[in-house]
């Protein structure tokens, strides 16, 4: 494997790997659910641009203030980083903590 | 309708008073969560913080704070918030208030207050204008930057936050962006658990005025700017770490130190003084 090429990011698929890792079973991969309470919602598209994980898309529905709050794409994508619950200027979005994944 | 949801933060903010009247954009809001955040992770006793504010539009947060609260008048957070701490040493009081409000009308309380090393706590949002009376420049406003009273560019030079709290004795000054949510709330919680005068300066978007006069575009594209332009630099000394109209923006922890705080020092006096009668 070429090590100058980057690394596959997109955890919600499973690495490459050429062997089983003996000790993959003790590694497990975070996860959390997204609620997104739309009423509070400005629309300032922070948690879409800087989601780690890229979980949310801007949605074509409004709410009753007429902005578009984001919308879940990927729920599986969530690492349960919280970045969105601490980054959302609205209180408007938080992450409740789900079983751990296992890698493969 | 999805009103009834609880957030886990509503236990800290009046959620009754939600949705707040910060514009869309405004980083304001990630640095209440972020203030708030840091306040339940530092562990301390919440019916022992204060938090006090001046007017302007970070003057707005100490309303939407679910624990002690004060809104003072115009400049004179510090004021009030040094008798807070004078009178009941248990407590740890915050300020939380904007650059107009510490810097143009409470200047000198500000640069006092850092000179006795009071042990409060002062966390100023810096949105280089008067964001709530419409845009006026203020100290803090960088050279050349278009507000509604200089129309052809600001042409005063502004003041360096930093280096002016450094400079009048502060024993933490930091400065972050809103974009650095993970290190604003560490650097917050140190400061929380500091004694001494500490000082963090967030600098901040104002898409509706600021960024809006300045072609900088939307709340997004001002925090995508700070997510570019931002260098991170501990301990340098804060007189390098001046801002310019569009120019990178230092960041980082600039002065940790420790010095005996205004309490500390005021019952040596006081035995000093019996002494002498004797």
């Amino acid at each position: 494997m070429n090590l100058s090429e980057p690394q596959n990011k997109d955890i919600s698929k499973p690495p490459d790997y050429w062997r089983k890792p003996l000790d993959i079973e003790k590694y497990k991969i975070p996860h959390g659910t997204v609620h997104i309470i739309i009423e509070r919602c400005k629309g300032c598209e922070f948690c879409i641009e800087f989601c780690p994980q890229k979980v949310f898309e801007v949605s074509d529905e409004f709410n009753s203030k007429g902005y578009h709050p984001p919308k879940i794409v990927c729920h599986d994508k969530c690492v349960n980083c919280k970045l969105c619950e601490l980054i959302c200027p609205e209180f408007a979005i938080y992450i409740t903590e789900d079983e751990p994944m296992n890698i493969i | 309708m999805s009103m009834n949801e609880i957030h886990p933060m509503d236990k800290l903010i009046r959620a009754d008073r939600m949705p707040h009247i910060w514009c869309s954009g405004c980083g304001l809001g990630t640095n209440f969560t972020c203030y708030l955040t840091a306040m339940e992770k530092s562990g301390l006793d919440l019916d022992k913080c204060v938090i006090v504010s001046g007017i302007g539009c970070t003057g707005r947060i100490p309303g939407y704070t679910n624990i002690d609260s004060f809104h003072t008048t115009h400049g004179r957070a510090i004021p009030f918030a040094l008798g807070l701490k004078l009178a009941n040493p248990e407590l740890t009081v915050t300020v939380f208030s904007g650059d107009g409000d510490l810097f143009a009308i409470g200047g000198n309380h500000f640069i006092h207050a850092a000179r006795r090393n009071v042990d409060i706590n002062i966390i100023c949002v810096n949105n280089f204008n008067y964001g709530m009376t419409g845009g006026q420049f203020g100290p803090t406003t960088p050279l050349d930057a278009i507000t509604t009273t200089s129309p052809y560019g600001n042409y005063e030079h502004p003041f360096n936050l930093v280096d002016l709290a450094a400079a009048s004795g502060a024993v933490y000054v930091a400065r972050w962006t809103s974009i650095h949510v993970r290190r604003l709330t560490k650097s917050i919680q140190e400061a929380l658990l500091k004694k001494g005068f500490t000082f963090i300066e967030i600098i901040s978007p104002c898409p509706t005025n600021y960024g809006r006069r300045n072609k900088l575009g939307d709340g997004l594209d001002e925090m995508k700017y700070y997510r570019e332009h931002s260098i991170i630099k501990h301990g340098i000394n804060p007189k390098e770490a001046d801002l310019s109209f569009n120019g990178e923006i230092v960041v980082g922890k600039f002065v940790d130190i420790d010095k005996p705080t205004f309490l500390d020092n005021q019952p040596d006096m006081s035995q000093m003084s019996v002494n002498n009668k004797k």
